[in-house]
């Protein structure tokens, strides 16, 4: 692709990084050439907090083909537990953004 | 005197666009002599790994070779390159014109240099490819330069024409003056064997001095190794192209410079 094409959406959680835990506010997703992976392209996600200046990042880069998987699992999950646990006040109010 | 002669790498502080002062990997041959000079144009994900050693490639081929971070201000320096990439690309990228004042204050330095013979050529990979076309047409004192597989040279999508990036580098070529060679992959979807033609016909057309290599059963990036896109036939015969063309345009004596 060779582009600075990115969507970017707003979180709220955690992620561990090279300095431990941190609250994380964004996550920046882009499918282009990779910096590590050996794939000429991958679907990379940035996780940050950009409220905090956005410079620690937790970072992966996926096949597009395993992050069409990922997506699906996600889903799934959030559906089996939701039915489980019920859907908790904040995801309604990130949601309804 | 061995085949494989010593050379020196290491990271260099340099002034880019703006005099702004930034880091910049610098590799040498370690023996007395002058030694045309080649900036490294790294590619969008960053200064990696690979582009490192195409520093040091250079060096053991016979050329003062620097790649300068082109993300340097997104960070200080000792911080990871992959990371002041990640803020680049949420940043919406680096600007053109911070590139090319970049690339002029990279080719300053190895001028600066006393081991340099003058001559400086520029080659740049993917983005970095259109980095160097762009640098072809707007740069002054560029001696030679290489084009890898460079996207968005033509640009077929006026929306990704930004203010960061706000003119297609083809609309440039008039502006070329110094020798440019093209390497492209017939795989590549970016830019496409199109893209690549109507870019040799604008050159042809104005009578630029250029000469493109394209290679068959080879994509984007089929030099770099550390990637599933690497084509070591295919690769082997470019570098080959490279060498002779930067041999051709920046040497100052008739003599070879490997057989220096």
């Amino acid at each position: 692709m060779c582009s600075y094409i990115v969507e970017k959406t707003a979180l709220v959680g955690s992620a561990k990084g090279r300095k431990g835990w941190m609250r994380i506010d964004t996550a920046n997703v882009y499918y282009d050439h990779p910096y590590y992976s050996t794939l000429d392209h991958v679907l990379a996600i940035d996780f940050t907090n950009e409220g905090e200046g956005g410079r620690d990042r937790v970072a992966v880069e996926l096949s597009a083909e395993s992050a069409r998987a990922l997506v699906e699992r996600i889903e799934a999950a959030l559906a089996s537990g939701e039915a489980a646990h019920g859907v908790p006040v904040a995801a309604l109010s990130i949601a309804a953004e | 005197m061995s085949f494989y002669q010593g050379l020196q790498a290491e990271t260099v502080p340099f002034r880019g666009h703006k005099g702004d002062q930034g880091e910049a990997y610098y590799a040498r041959p370690l023996r007395a002599g002058k030694f045309p000079g080649v900036v490294v144009i790294h590619h969008i994900p960053g200064w990696c790994e690979w582009t490192t050693e195409v520093v040091r490639k250079f060096a053991l081929h016979g050329y003062a070779a620097i790649s300068p971070h082109l993300y340097f201000r997104e960070g200080s320096p000792g911080e990871a390159p992959d990371d002041l990439g990640a803020r680049m690309r949420a940043a919406g990228g680096v600007a053109d014109d911070q590139v090319m004042g970049d690339v002029a204050g990279a080719m300053a330095y190895l001028r600066a240099q006393p081991n340099s013979n003058g001559k400086v050529g520029v080659i740049g990979f993917c983005s970095g490819g259109r980095h160097t076309y762009l640098a072809a047409c707007t740069v002054s004192g560029i001696d030679a330069a290489v084009d890898c597989w460079g996207g968005n040279v033509v640009v077929d999508d006026p929306k990704a024409l930004t203010a960061k990036r706000p003119v297609a580098p083809i609309d440039l070529t008039e502006k070329m003056t110094c020798q440019l060679l093209g390497i492209f992959g017939n795989d590549d979807a970016n830019p496409t064997a199109d893209q690549v033609n109507r870019t040799e016909a604008v050159l042809k057309k104005l009578g630029k001095n250029y000469e493109f290599h394209r290679y068959d059963g080879a994509g984007h990036a089929f030099f770099n190794n550390m990637r599933d896109a690497y084509r070591p036939e295919q690769a082997m015969d470019g570098w080959r192209k490279v060498f002779d063309f930067f041999n051709r345009h920046l040497a100052t004596s008739a003599a070879s410079i490997a057989a220096e």
